[in-house]
């Protein structure tokens, strides 16, 4: 079974992502803000779903810091904000994230899409 | 002002930027084309003068009151684009922060009626309460905005009543006891015996009571203490409440009472919230002839206090 970290402080996404990917069969961790989701990272999931606005360390950092370190930087990595940007979309993807994907622009079901992708 | 920032400051082409607007209407180009109609017509005046008029001094008065009047209008006219650039920008960077808030419940609602449409009748009422709360978050900035607007356009209801400070603090400590207690925060509310009411809108100063005792909860982290007081002075009642919390950064102490501020150590311990509740609770007490202030130390925690002044009966 493949392990998702979510790293998203929307309590409301976790669950509603949580009870979605059990139901497509993955594993789902869940980290509330940017440090935990470093520490949880440790565990090497199979991917890793990224939000941008978050408690203690910013997304961006947070991206910074998984691909900076040997044992993380190998874990795909998924931005899913409403952060819309051209600055934070470029500065993610030099940063080496898989795909940038804004929340208010797709359905549960294309999220789920993208995320299937990213495993491949 | 440093060196790079007079710099900036000529740097023409990236001060229309900033404003996103046409260069011709960008105050910074305008000052520099005003500058150069005052220069031309100076020496226009001082040629044609020459000409004309035998006494020097005479020409150059006339210059001089010439030179003096054109720049005067140019100062005034490069200021009011100024103002509405600066009006403009802010109006962008207030729907841009706006759209954001709004998008956040959104898509929660969006995705969590996604999930329960798949047909999903396992733990519906959790999904529920998912609509509620994120309804609720949208209700209550769209509340904020109007009563920014309202505040803006000065038509913040000006209904005054006669009401005691101390009842209604009471209450509201009573209706924020089990936020506390799920925050593991200790509320301690103390008053002076025998306090006067006081003249004010009642509903108003309830929002801001509510705005600063939720701030303090929020932001103390476990086993806090949040101690309210309310005495009297010589002209007025003062209000204090005082957290053991995280505090606010001293370089962030001057923007506080901004709207849509939110101190990087806010966000640390809590990305909820409008942003709003400060510059609401500012703008209430300073329309009601009162004063609100704080001093926070960073780690330490923070005390806010206003005052109202006392009825004249």
């Amino acid at each position: 079974m493949k392990t998702i970290l979510f790293i998203e402080d929307e309590s409301a996404l976790q669950k509603t992502f949580g009870d979605l990917l059990t139901q497509e069969g993955y594993e789902m961790i869940s980290a509330l803000d940017g440090e935990t989701g470093l520490k949880l990272a440790k565990e090497k999931p199979d991917l890793i779903l990224l939000d941008l606005i978050l408690p203690k360390i910013h997304g961006l950092d947070v991206l910074k810091r998984l691909k900076e370190d040997k044992e993380t930087k190998e874990i795909p990595v998924v931005v899913l904000t409403n952060v819309e940007g051209l600055p934070e979309i470029d500065k993610a993807i030099e940063l080496g994230a898989t795909t940038y994907l804004v929340k208010a622009q797709y359905s549960l079901e294309e999220v789920v899409e993208k995320i299937k992708k990213a495993l491949k | 002002m440093e060196f790079k920032d007079v710099l900036s400051q000529l740097n023409i082409p990236a001060q229309c930027k900033k404003y996103g607007i046409p260069l011709w209407q960008c105050p910074t180009f305008l000052f520099l084309v005003m500058g150069i109609v005052i220069i031309a017509s100076s020496l226009i005046a001082y040629a044609i003068g020459t000409r004309y008029i035998e006494d020097p001094e005479i020409v150059a008065l006339i210059v001089l009151i010439l030179t003096a009047i054109l720049f005067i209008m140019a100062f005034i006219i490069t200021r009011s684009f100024e103002r509405l650039a600066e009006a403009n920008r802010m109006k962008s960077e207030f729907i841009s922060i706006v759209s954001h808030q709004l998008r956040t419940p959104l898509t929660n609602l969006r995705w969590a009626i996604e999930f329960l449409m798949k047909g999903n009748p396992k733990n519906q009422i959790e999904y529920f309460q998912i609509l509620k709360e994120n309804s609720d978050r949208m209700a209550e900035l769209i509340k904020d905005l109007l009563i920014v607007s309202r505040i803006e356009t000065a038509k913040l209801p000006a209904k005054k009543e006669d009401f005691s400070l101390k009842e209604l603090t009471e209450r509201i400590v009573k209706e924020f006891e089990p936020l506390a207690k799920s925050s593991n925060v200790e509320i301690n509310f103390f008053s002076q015996k025998n306090l006067p009411n006081i003249f004010a809108n009642q509903f108003q100063i309830r929002q801001v009571i509510e705005n600063l005792l939720d701030n303090a909860i929020r932001y103390t982290k476990g086993n806090g203490l949040v101690e309210i007081k309310i005495e009297k002075r010589p002209k007025s009642i003062y209000f204090e409440i005082k957290d053991n919390g995280v505090g606010i950064p001293k370089d962030d102490q001057k923007y506080i009472f901004q709207k849509f501020f939110r101190s990087e150590n806010v966000l640390k311990y809590q990305t909820q919230g409008t942003g709003l509740g400060l510059y609401i609770s500012k703008s209430i007490i300073e329309k009601s002839g009162g004063k609100i202030g704080f001093k926070s130390q960073e780690g330490v925690g923070s005390t806010f206090w206003f005052t109202l002044p006392l009825i004249k009966h």
